[in-house]
């Protein structure tokens, strides 16, 4: 018995003895609780009021998601669907479609997504997909999901995933490029996402 | 009536209930602050609307009879709830004497002899306000909470009546307007009456329902007790009666205790009358919101008694102690004016 020991340090040992006179008459316990409250009264509220304050998070926080475009303004994403089956939740579900003569500004290759649609509500955030992809085209970033009263704004298409054109409103996902990660792209073998 | 008594009531009557309404306000950020919260600040600057906010809720939600409900009496509790609430603020003097227009008035409703016994005489009616409420809506949660209101009342009336025999016998007059010139000319009751005190601040707590006697309402056991089948402005109308309670009480606790209006000193700075006495009421407004706060601090520190608890503590702890009082303050008063001869 005497190797347990209380999990904290303020435990007591619970006793059914009678009250003395001071413990029934109350007052003196009442005064410490008040004195204790009224402490807690003028401490600095930890609160964070979300919409208009948002508590720091680091920047390799797995947020909401990016599809990539690449240095000239093309969609990285290839719809192999690597993502899809390395999702434990199956969030992710995506079509593909032949890119046409005259759209190689907007598609890096031959083949891209048409559809691709992830549902916030279904995806854990585990980041499975990032580590998937073999062309650096999804990234969870450190943006949240803002909350709605429905759910099918949640599933989120190609409009909300991909990253604008304008390279001045790209998302930053370079803190997500840890010194691991950015080790292991040095590999020839993925030579090719470069 | 003259008018001008007509425009004091009326001006009293909306003053009670903003205090009433911003009571629920304070209680909200009062709870949040004691739990390390910010509380409502979403309505207004500081949540300052929040009131406004809760009453259109109230109103708009479906006002609901129960099927097997005494329809009558179910909308006669609310009402009486709320009437007697409001009667007794009439009775409590709010300042001294204000000189307008060539003319002197009192910023009191009216000062009865017994005024002391009117504020106990209409607090006792308030009962049958829960009492019906909670019989009329043929719930058992309803019906134990507002049995256990009635008993809970009865039994602590008497100990609050007790503490106020002392207290009178001190001021030789159930006044509540003499009871504070007297405190003016003799110091507060509270240097005299600090046992008295005691037991008629806890009193008060039982007499408003409020923990850690909050044994009608006691939501994690009756559910709402006797305003469990209560909708819409029905129980917007008992919550806002108990807030009232509340501010009327801590209004009777400073004006018995703690002077009412009067301020130590002030009279002798020579200052305009009017403005002496708008500083009187200034305070004992003070007064008033310090104890709806200290209401509020008890609520949000203590848990609620057990009912064995809280009848043992009535019946077996604070009437012997008034009693005990009543006859302390009795022999000192006559053996001081025995030395005084």
């Amino acid at each position: 018995m005497s190797d347990l020991r209380p999990l904290t340090t303020r435990s007591r040992v619970v006793s059914d003895k009678r009250m003395t006179l001071m413990e029934r008459i109350y007052l003196p316990a009442m005064v410490a609780g008040l004195l204790i409250t009224i402490r807690h009264f003028f401490r600095r509220k930890p609160t964070v009021r979300y919409p208009e304050q948002e508590r720091p998070r680091p920047a390799v926080y797995r947020g909401r998601h990016v599809l990539k475009r690449d240095e000239k303004g093309r969609e990285r994403c290839t719809a192999c669907g690597l993502c899809a089956v390395a999702c434990p939740a199956e969030a992710i579900s995506m079509v593909a479609d032949e890119r046409k003569p005259g759209e190689e500004h907007l598609y890096r290759e031959e083949k891209y997504a048409r559809i691709y649609e992830i549902d916030m509500l279904r995806c854990i955030y585990c980041g499975l997909c990032e580590e998937a992809c073999p062309k650096e085209a999804i990234f969870l970033t450190d943006r949240l999901v803002k909350a709605d009263r429905e759910r099918m704004p949640f599933v989120f298409g190609k409009d909300e995933l991909v990253e604008p054109m304008d390279p001045a409103r790209r998302i930053d996902v370079s803190g997500r490029q840890t010194a691991a990660v950015r080790t292991f792209k040095q590999n020839p073998r993925y030579a090719h996402n470069r | 009536m003259t008018l001008a008594t007509a425009l004091f009531l009326l001006v009293l009557f909306v003053v009670t209930l903003t205090v009433a309404a911003y009571s629920t306000y304070a209680e909200r950020k009062v709870a949040a602050f004691l739990q390390d919260r910010i509380g409502p600040d979403r309505a207004g600057p500081f949540g300052i609307l929040q009131p406004l906010a809760d009453g259109t809720k109230m109103f708009m939600k479906e006002d609901f009879i129960p099927a097997a409900a005494n329809r009558r009496l179910f909308t006669l509790g609310p009402a009486i709830a709320m009437i007697t609430a409001l009667m007794t603020g009439v009775v409590i003097p709010w300042g001294g004497e204000l000189t307008l227009f060539g003319e002197t008035f009192r910023l009191q409703g009216t000062d009865p002899e017994i005024g002391i016994l009117f504020v106990f005489a209409i607090v006792s009616i308030g009962v049958y306000g829960i009492m019906l409420g909670g019989w009329a809506s043929n719930n058992k949660y309803a019906l134990l909470g507002s049995v256990r209101a009635a008993s809970q009342m009865v039994s602590y009336e008497l100990g609050m009546g007790l503490s106020i025999v002392a207290l009178v016998m001190l001021n030789g007059t159930l006044s509540l307007g003499g009871i504070v010139e007297h405190q003016a000319a003799h110091g507060w009751n509270i240097i005299y009456q600090p046992l008295g005190f005691i037991i008629f601040l806890v009193c008060a707590f039982a007499e408003t329902n409020r923990s850690p006697f909050d044994m009608p309402e006691c939501e994690t056991e009756l559910v709402g007790g006797y305003h469990t089948e209560f909708s819409s402005m029905k129980l917007g109308f008992f919550l806002f009666a108990e807030y009232t309670n509340m501010f009327i009480s801590s209004a009777v606790i400073s004006t018995l205790y703690f002077g009412g209006y009067h301020v130590p000193g002030l009279d002798r700075l020579g200052l305009d009358p009017n403005l002496t006495t708008l500083i009187g009421t200034a305070a004992m407004f003070a007064k008033t919101f310090f104890f709806i706060f200290f209401f509020m601090w008890v609520r949000w520190s203590t848990p609620r008694f057990r009912f064995d608890q809280l009848m043992n503590l009535g019946w077996k702890g604070l009437i012997p102690l008034g009693i005990a009082n009543v006859l302390i303050t009795g022999t000192v008063y006559h053996l001081a004016e025995l030395w005084k001869g």
